[in-house]
């Protein structure tokens, strides 16, 4: 038993329904008590879905319970047919039906309808939402392609006066960005020279997936919801499957040369197709002050991992934290994590990550919206780069993360936040000015700090009630004022010759120090007076004056 | 048409009482009792709400609480797992141990609420001997009170019904000379805070509210309690306290100034007010609810409606609407009908040409007859809205109707709001 307050996944059967939403011409038959259909507006509000989930609940009642609660699947499941005149129909059990096993998949197979009825077996109490997903779609493709499988010696002709062709595996209903991602990598491998086949599941039909055979390859874009399907196909209709995932300049065009690679492509000419500002956005020199930023990164796997290396390789900022909520690829992060130097976080207790990236007093989160609501909590900036989603993040205008345009996306999403930040301290600067007003509010920001609502309040290191009250005083020129900042905690031993001060002992600010430390910008002033009090502790002090704020911020450098 | 707000209470010959109702049974598009957590843990707050249940039952909470997830908030799920369905020892030992850990973690905690679920009623989990187990273990700091929230047994608002059902034993023993008005059901402590100055001007009392907002302080029952549901869903609750020796003051809902005035004149009548010292203590707020509700007539009167089965409000809603704004009720639909807690309102819905009362859901059917009446404005879930904004039907979200104040003089204007807005709003948008 695990006591969850805030969960990352929902159960496997709303990976089913992201799967079955996704689709056209496909019902969904679920085994569910009344209440289950909660998790239709998820899909009408959060995505603002048009439609109804393609989904019949066969509200069973605990009179039910005992009697014909197998009865009710028939029925349910006959209606369902004859009503919407599906081409194809997944049945299957949520947490509670799992428990009267009633076998549903079996029970609507028995009733003879002509249609494929592909039966789900998601373990409710052992798995959770992205494995749902991935487990139904290997589940569709096995049950409508095997049909049409080769001989197991079969070899796949090359594609030979003709563009090749490639269908685009994993993206669904409620994924983060999956309609724009779609448009954009369709057309990045247009220009390529590629077409798409199928696009599935997201607006496929059970007929279209049933072709998924006939194209030359496969590109799995969310591998969380695609591999497994990949793999198969791959297996079965001998069809290379193109795994890097085009998040970011680099990995886009590692990308284009894989896909090179396997559609026998010239990949010079190939990467000529990928043109992003985001280079020389991050070259000019006005993106000098991103350097080192000190970042968080969590999400899901795929998401996490790419945005790390184009937080580390493309805009210059020092990962800080790495992390995942979906243990089925945390090989994946801890791989990418040991490259950058940091320990993986695998977890999907929200608690714990909070905790993590309390510890890391990172300047800019790139988290989901659980780390949104982290990051506000703390005073930090945030961006969001993964599901689990929220209705902002299906934006009206076109916004991709993937591809050329994804990257150029990436840059505005991740520096405008920091870009806010800047515009913060100039508005602190300003304060005293006439034109001002010295009671004004430096920004929406400056009421965040570390929320008392927050049941462990009581257990967080206490800020001081005057980090809170933002720069009353004219504060020093730029950004790059003393800001003292930004050491790896372990860094600070090197000169300590005294005794450690005892880590219960207070500290005391004496009011210069007081008065310097409100000169420093706001977003960086937590991390100073952390450092400068990680100093004088290593120095045996217990009072702290501007000469030891200035020794610790020569000690730690003024990254 | 109809004349302007009827401001007195009689029954009407014409009511509803005699309508055969369309009870139906399929698919219901409703929430679950689970989700009354959400008003009870705001109202209650020194109560824990823990649910013992699945991945679904906190996916559910966090998808219908969302905007919620700034704080760590006072409900929780503990998420059974395939080694706690194994064999049921454990289960209570691992419960044991999640309780521990909540409670100190959360010191400020006085009652924990142990909410059944799906599951958990599905493998008999006996929540109530647990909570017997932990209210030993935890006592005296802490109360801990089992219920049902589980969508097997019941339905959104009923939720609310089983927490405060489990709640009535726990409630001391009034003094048995003392008459006290106990009014039950969630209302937003603003409007609370309006009927107390409006009881205390008529010197009915004392009066206590139901659920109360600190779990400490319990408010008496016994035989000289006086009972004003507040809201049409606290059925069980009702019956337990009857058990205690409460009497329910019989009377409609308090939603509008027709509503709200009988609801006051009822408890007035039971403390022998006279009728004309309630009309006088309450003329300026009825003056001003009135005047609210001018403003909305234009907008509603005459407008067809069509209510989804959703929290047990929608008679009392229909009620209003159709005699205070004119409006045409086409279906009223109600996930259980009670037809004594109800029958006030039954008495005072005009059984209009065509009307159909509806009890229970099988939404398929229920979204053709929709489709078939054209409604100016349908009322239902959110799972429906969007579906069917689309199809170019207005729509208003049910679960606004549970989660704003709208009951009381002061509140009629906001209800009307509530139904004018996305009328209104259609009317504005050119694209």
């Amino acid at each position: 038993m695990e006591l969850t307050i805030w969960t990352y996944e929902g159960p496997p059967h709303v990976g089913a329904m992201r799967v079955a939403t996704g689709m056209k011409d496909l019902h969904y038959v679920l085994h569910a008590p009344q209440g289950d259909t909660y998790a239709d507006l998820l899909f009408t509000m959060i995505e603002r879905r048009d439609h109804r989930p393609p989904v019949t609940y066969t509200t069973f009642q605990a009179q039910d319970l005992g009697g014909d609660t197998a009865g009710l699947v028939k029925e349910a499941t006959q209606a369902a047919y004859e009503r919407f005149r599906p081409q194809a129909l997944l049945v299957g059990a949520s947490c509670t039906a799992e428990l009267i096993q009633d076998d549903p998949g079996n029970l609507a197979g028995s009733l003879g309808l002509p249609v494929p009825v592909i039966p789900l077996e998601l373990p409710a109490y052992q798995r959770k939402e992205n494995w749902g997903a991935s487990e139904t779609f290997y589940q569709i493709v096995r049950t409508l392609c095997l049909p049409h499988a080769p001989p197991p010696t079969w070899r796949r002709p090359p594609p030979e006066g003709r563009r090749p062709v490639c269908n685009l595996l994993g993206p669904t209903a409620l994924g983060f960005r999956h309609r724009d991602d779609i448009r954009e990598v369709s057309s990045l491998l247009d220009r390529m020279g590629v077409d798409v086949g199928v696009v599935a599941p997201l607006g496929a039909s059970p007929a279209d997936v049933a072709r998924l055979g006939e194209a030359d390859f496969n590109v799995v874009l969310y591998p969380e919801v695609g591999r497994t399907a990949a793999s198969w196909l791959k297996r079965t209709f001998k069809q290379p499957m193109v795994e890097t995932v085009p998040i970011g300049v680099g990995a886009t065009r590692d990308f284009v040369r894989e896909v090179a690679g396997v559609a026998g492509l010239d990949a010079d000419g190939a990467l000529e197709a990928v043109t992003t500002r985001l280079p020389w956005y991050s070259r000019s020199v006005d993106s000098n002050y991103l350097t080192d930023k000190r970042v968080f990164v969590f999400g899901d796997a795929t998401h996490a991992v790419a945005a790390a290396r184009v937080a580390s390789e493309e805009m210059g900022f020092k990962v800080v934290g790495l992390g995942a909520y979906n243990r089925e690829f945390a090989r994946e992060v801890r791989a990418a994590a040991r490259k950058l130097g940091v320990e993986p976080l695998i977890t999907d207790d929200y608690l714990e990550v909070e905790e993590a990236i309390q510890e890391a007093a990172p300047e800019l989160v790139l988290g989901t919206q659980m780390e949104r609501h982290i990051a506000k909590r703390l005073g930090t900036f945030c961006a969001v780069i993964s599901a689990p989603v929220h209705v902002e993040d299906f934006p009206a205008r076109y916004s991709p993360q993937m591809g050329p345009e994804g990257a150029n996306v990436l840059f505005d999403t991740w520096v405008h936040p920091l870009m806010m930040g800047l515009e913060e301290h100039l508005l602190g600067m300003f304060q005293d000015d006439f034109e001002f007003g010295n009671d004004r509010s430096p920004s929406h920001l400056a009421a965040a700090r570390p929320s008392s609502t927050n049941g462990r309040a009581a257990e967080a290191p206490p800020e001081s009630e005057d980090l809170g009250k933002e720069g009353a005083t004219v504060a020093a020129s730029t950004p790059a004022a003393p800001d003292g900042a930004a050491p790896e905690a372990g860094e600070a031993r090197a000169t300590s010759t005294s005794a450690p001060t005892p880590a219960g002992t207070e500290l005391v600010w004496d009011d210069e120090a007081q008065a310097e430390l409100r000169k420093i910008p706001f977003f960086v002033r937590k991390k100073a007076r952390r450092n400068t009090e990680a100093f004088a502790r290593q120095q045996g002090l217990t009072e702290i004056s501007v000469e030891t704020l200035y020794e610790a911020k020569a000690h730690f450098g003024s990254r | 048409m109809s004349g302007a707000p009827v401001s007195t209470v009689g029954s009407s010959p014409s009511g509803c009482q005699d309508l055969p109702v369309l009870k139906e049974r399929g698919q219901r598009e409703v929430f679950c009792g689970l989700t009354g957590i959400i008003w009870l843990h705001r109202k209650m707050q020194d109560a824990f709400f823990l649910i013992v249940g699945s991945r679904t039952c906190a996916h559910l909470m966090q998808s219908a609480a969302g905007v919620m997830i700034f704080a760590e908030p006072r409900f929780g799920t503990a998420i059974m797992e395939e080694k706690d369905l194994a064999g049921m020892a454990d289960m209570h030992e691992e419960l044991d141990r999640v309780v521990g850990r909540l409670l100190s973690r959360r010191p400020d905690i006085r009652t924990l609420f142990l909410v059944g679920s799906c599951p958990s009623e599905v493998i008999k989990l006996d929540l109530a001997k647990a909570a017997e187990r932990l209210g030993t273990i935890h006592a005296p700091r802490v109360r801990v009170l089992s219920y049902s929230g589980s969508g097997i047994e019941t339905t959104f608002t009923e939720g609310e019904d089983t927490c405060l059902t489990a709640m009535v034993p726990e409630l001391p023993e009034a003094p048995a000379d003392e008459r006290s008005l106990l009014v039950v059901g969630t209302m937003a402590d603003v409007v609370e805070d309006q009927m107390r100055r409006i009881f205390d001007a008529l010197e009915v009392g004392p009066v206590h509210f139901f659920p109360p907002r600190s779990t400490e302080t319990l408010p008496p029952v016994g035989p000289g309690t006086r009972v004003l549901m507040a809201q049409p869903w606290v059925n069980e609750t009702m019956a337990a306290l009857r058990k205690r020796g409460a009497v329910r003051i019989p009377a409609p809902y308090p939603f509008g100034v027709e509503g709200s005035l009988a609801w006051i004149m009822a408890a007035a009548e039971a403390w022998s007010v006279p009728r004309d010292r309630v009309l006088e203590v309450t003329a300026r707020a009825r003056e001003r609810g009135t005047a609210a509700l001018a403003r909305y007539r234009e907008t509603l009167e005459g407008k067809r409606i069509f209510f989804f089965p959703d929290s047990q409000i929608e008679i009392p809603l229909a009620r209003f609407l159709r005699r205070e704004l004119g409006m045409r009720p086409v279906e009223v639909g109600t996930p259980f009908l009670h037809r004594e807690h109800m029958g006030a309102e039954l008495d005072l819905l005009p059984a209009d040409d065509g009307l159909v009362l509806s009890e229970g859901q099988d939404v398929e059917r229920q979204l053709d007859r929709a489709f078939a009446a054209g409604p100016d404005i349908t009322v239902c879930g959110l799972g429906l809205a969007n579906p069917l904004e689309a199809r170019g039907m207005t729509t208003k979200w049910a679960i606004e109707l549970v989660f704003t104040p709208i009951h009381g003089f002061d509140q009629a204007g906001d209800l009307a709001e509530l139904f004018a807005r996305p009328l209104r709003r259609r009317g504005l948008l050119e694209v």
